[in-house]
């Protein structure tokens, strides 16, 4: 038994790397002589690459999507016989280049596109007119043969365009030259059934992104960018919690706001961040420090008449629960009449997002940066669940909370998730203190 | 001495599909090499299509000589006529030479370097070639393997002394007295009809219970007219057993051994790819059943090497072969291309002949609702003006949409017809496509447009 290791082969002139972007085979696979194992993509285009021997894959040079140097190895194949790899040689060395070069390029072209995207409107009007004449033939079956002359398959064939998605409107669902233009013309966008009454819409309306949209816009950008997110759902059965917030509407003295369930949930982190206190700080990653702040500012996301805005409560850990739903209340006043001061919003060391009955029953909440978790309520709903004996009909709702992940690990974020399902399926606990 | 040529695309077989792959790919610039180790043209141009049609038409002649010996319904009387079948083999000859030539001149005239030589591979880029005591070594980055087919032996009936191939048929000194031919299908049936109308007292031995055992029963039964016509006698049901100095042995449909008088036996059951004696051990080639399995760019298992024609696969026909060599070529010089053909029409050149492109009417049903007409040649003037009445043509259509999927038709000369079948299906057209377009008169391609008509319920002359 030996070894013989594959090497990235050189894929083209003046190319000296290539991006992995598939394997064919796995660890532990044995692939015959000259069966592919692996494509890789250059920035002209994909090779692939066969083994040049008999062998088993024993070890692969990346994953896909890493960026691998012509001459790196690819592939550790154990083969009959010597190999070319002698007994005392080290491993090889994963000998990845930088990733970074290639990022970089991404942008560019995804900075190109909508150069080219501008003149779409003028093609889709000539694709209008093309596309006139009526319907006829069946519908294609799937899986059949598109019916086309023998022409039109090659003039398909060498644009690279699948003559499965251009809809035929000769004889017998038959695709001509006309089908083939008109299809070229809207890009590459299906045709719709003509003779339906329905119209091909193809206005375009230009928005500037300026304000707060593009505020919202760069800070979800910098938190995609630079976050590492990671998002954990749990169900958390608040039928206790709403038989109680029931109770406390109900005997409430007057000029005491009504109270939702987020005054609890705020009340419930509090806690919970007592326990955990690097769950309510500031991540500078610039400078590497990460800033655990004392007192809790819970951001409130709302949303507002402009857009998406974060009032903040500030000093949670200060309030209680009334004084909590009072000043929630007031903030999301000011916010969506607009008068709330930048004080007022901005400051916070940790997120709630709601959107009530909108809430859906899943959410991956973006962290509000440089913030490090974020809460997202979900709606509520009565649904039976099993109590061991018999289903009964129980208020849930699940919290799809995210962190960042370079600072936050899933354990902490586990723990963290579970102590507010704790407290809020218990709610007594959140009134007491230790 | 060694001499090492290193080239883009190595082509083994220089047969229908191997050359047009080679010319091809000359045209497209490709640094391509073609080995052939018998003659180029391969089966088609030197032992198939082109030579037994050079003796079909010859013994079609002679026959039409001797319709006209004393009287004739069409008033032109001759005297007996006689064959000089050494005469008739040079003139096939030539012919096969003229076509040979013409594919050497081809190549080189496309820039392709051929070698001829026996062809073994050593891996799947490397092959070396034996010839005259020399040997080269040829690496390619792409191979076509294009080794075709032969004819199978029967293990009780080898090749040899009276027993022969079609290969040996159509190079005979003379038409033998009598002939047994082992296997009623289309090579069979060609050459048997030609010989019987030659001379030769013929037999068929065929053990279904049909002949043309891949056509239906309408398309042969005007066949089967002439067989008997001809005093060709076909036995049906009846198993070859082995030779003997008299001639065939055989077991008849009731179990009785029986011989059959004949002075040569003609063994046509088939052909076998020729998948031996090139080193396809050297290789890892996944198989299809006895061919080489083959996906929709003629691709094999191994990267780099393709295979076209008779080595991967039913149909053996030569304009098969010649489609995948082309869109090989161009899959090779970068283009996109995978085989997206209809149809690959199938000639019979039996009197009369037989031609059946695209679906059967039984493989259309098997997948769906469908329309089956024909229009019969005794109903088309041209016809009866060529004294040709027999056979039809018959369409078959989807029921929904009217597509033409298949266009049968037996008769004489409609092998010729088989040109405009191949082009409405591949060019999907409808019946009405086929209805709406005027033929002209009075030829037999009119019962084509009669038989679209009739199958849209309204045909005009019948």
């Amino acid at each position: 038994m030996g070894e013989h290791v594959i090497k990235l082969p050189d894929v083209g002139e003046g190319v000296a790397e290539a991006e992995l972007v598939e394997w064919l085979a796995d660890i532990g696979a044995n692939v015959r002589e000259d069966e592919v194992i692996a494509s890789v993509m250059t920035d002209k285009a994909t090779v692939e690459i066969p083994s040049p021997v008999e062998g088993k894959i024993i070890w692969r040079g990346g994953e896909i999507g890493e960026v691998l140097a012509v001459g790196s190895p690819l592939v550790r194949l154990e083969v009959d016989g010597a190999g070319n790899v002698k007994p005392g040689d080290a491993a090889p060395a994963p000998a990845k280049t930088d990733p970074q070069p290639a990022k970089e390029e991404k942008p560019k072209s995804a900075k190109a596109e909508p150069a080219g995207k501008s003149d779409k409107p003028k093609t889709n009007g000539a694709a209008n007119g093309a596309a006139a004449p009526a319907p006829v033939g069946a519908p294609r079956k799937e899986g059949e043969k598109p019916l086309a002359s023998p022409a039109v398959r090659k003039r398909a064939a060498d644009a690279g365009v699948d003559l499965r998605r251009v809809p035929g409107t000769g004889p017998a669902g038959r695709i001509t030259h006309e089908d083939l233009d008109a299809f070229f013309a809207s890009d590459g966008e299906a045709a719709v059934a003509r003779g339906t009454g329905y119209v091909r819409n193809t206005s375009v309306k230009d928005i500037p992104v300026i304000g707060l949209r593009r505020k919202i816009a760069e800070k979800m950008e910098a938190a995609n960018n630079r976050i590492v997110p990671i998002t954990y759902v749990d169900e958390v059965d608040v039928t206790a919690l709403e038989d109680l917030r029931a109770e406390l509407n109900k005997s409430r003295k007057e000029g005491r706001p009504k109270l939702t369930i987020l005054p609890f949930l705020m009340r419930a982190m509090v806690k919970a961040v007592s326990e955990q206190p690097h769950l309510n700080a500031i991540y500078d990653d610039e400078a590497d420090v990460i800033h655990q702040h004392g007192g809790v500012h819970i951001g409130i996301a709302a949303q507002t008449p402009n857009g998406l805005m974060v009032p903040v409560v500030r000093h949670a850990e200060a309030r209680d629960i009334w004084d909590c739903a009072a000043e929630m209340a007031r903030l999301s006043e000011a916010a969506k009449d607009g008068k709330a001061s930048r004080d007022e919003l901005s400051g916070s060391t940790i997120t709630i997002t709601s959107l009530g009955a909108m809430g859906g029953i899943v959410t991956t909440p973006v962290i509000n940066h440089p913030e490090v978790a974020i809460v997202g309520v979900n709606k509520m709903q009565i649904l039976p669940r099993w109590n061991g004996t018999e289903f009964m009909p129980r208020k849930v709702m699940n919290l799809s909370s995210s962190f960042d992940h370079r600072v936050i690990d899933g354990w902490d974020a586990a723990v963290f998730v579970q102590r507010l399902k704790s407290l809020l399926e218990t709610p007594a606990m959140i009134f007491i203190e230790n | 001495m060694m001499e090492d040529v290193t080239c883009k695309l190595l082509v083994i077989g220089a047969g229908p599909g191997g050359y047009v792959a080679a010319i091809r790919a000359g045209q497209l610039g490709l640094d391509t090499v073609i080995v052939e180790g018998q003659y180029h043209g391969g089966t088609c141009l030197n032992v198939g299509c082109i030579p037994s049609k050079a003796i079909i038409h010859a013994a079609d002649e002679f026959e039409k000589a001797t319709h006209f010996a004393g009287e004739s319904e069409i008033g032109v009387m001759a005297s007996k006529p006689e064959i000089d079948f050494a005469k008739t083999l040079a003139w096939k000859d030539g012919i096969v030479k003229r076509l040979t030539g013409g594919v050497g001149m081809l190549l080189k005239k496309n820039k392709v370097r051929a070698i001829s030589g026996w062809a073994t591979f050593v891996d799947g880029k490397t092959v070396d070639v034996k010839e005259n005591g020399e040997t080269y070594r040829i690496r390619a980055e792409n191979v076509v393997i294009a080794t075709g087919s032969v004819p199978v032996e029967l293990p009780f009936l080898k090749f040899g002394d009276n027993v022969i191939s079609s290969t040996e048929a159509l190079a005979l000194s003379a038409p033998p007295k009598t002939l047994a031919v082992v296997g009623a299908g289309y090579i069979g049936l060609e050459l048997g009809i030609a010989f019987a109308k030659l001379g030769t007292k013929v037999t068929v031995v065929e053990a279904m219970d049909k002949i043309l055992p891949l056509y239906d029963k309408e398309l042969t039964r005007p066949v089967e007219k002439t067989l008997k016509r001809l005093g060709v006698e076909v036995l049906l049901g009846a198993k070859a057993k082995g030779a003997s100095k008299k001639g065939l042995d055989i077991e008849t449909a009731k179990g009785e051994a029986e011989t059959v008088k004949a002075e040569k036996i003609l063994v046509t059951v088939g052909r076998a790819p020729k998948t031996e004696g090139w080193g396809r051990d050297k290789l890892v080639l996944d198989m299809a059943g006895k061919f080489i399995q083959i996906d929709d760019q003629c691709k094999t298992s191994m990267s780099g090497v393709y295979a076209i024609g008779d080595v991967t696969g039913e149909p053996m026909l030569a304009h098969r072969a010649m489609a995948q060599g082309e869109m090989v070529a161009e899959i090779i010089a970068g283009h996109n291309r995978s085989w997206d053909k209809r149809a690959i029409p199938a000639v019979c050149f039996t009197d009369p002949e037989i031609v059946s492109v695209g679906l059967s009417p039984e493989e259309a049903k098997a997948q769906g609702e469908v329309k089956v007409q024909n229009f019969p040649f005794s109903a088309n003037g041209r016809a009866m003006s060529m004294e040709a009445e027999d056979g039809f043509i018959r369409i078959v259509a989807r029921a929904d949409n009217n597509l033409v999927l298949g266009v049968q038709a037996v008769g004489k000369g409609v092998s010729e017809l088989s040109t405009a079948f191949g082009l409405a299906i591949e060019m999907g057209a409808t019946l009405d496509d086929i209805a709406g377009t005027i033929h002209a008169h009075p030829t037999l391609g009119e019962a084509f447009q009669e038989a679209a008509l009739r199958t849209l319920g309204h045909a005009l002359h019948i």
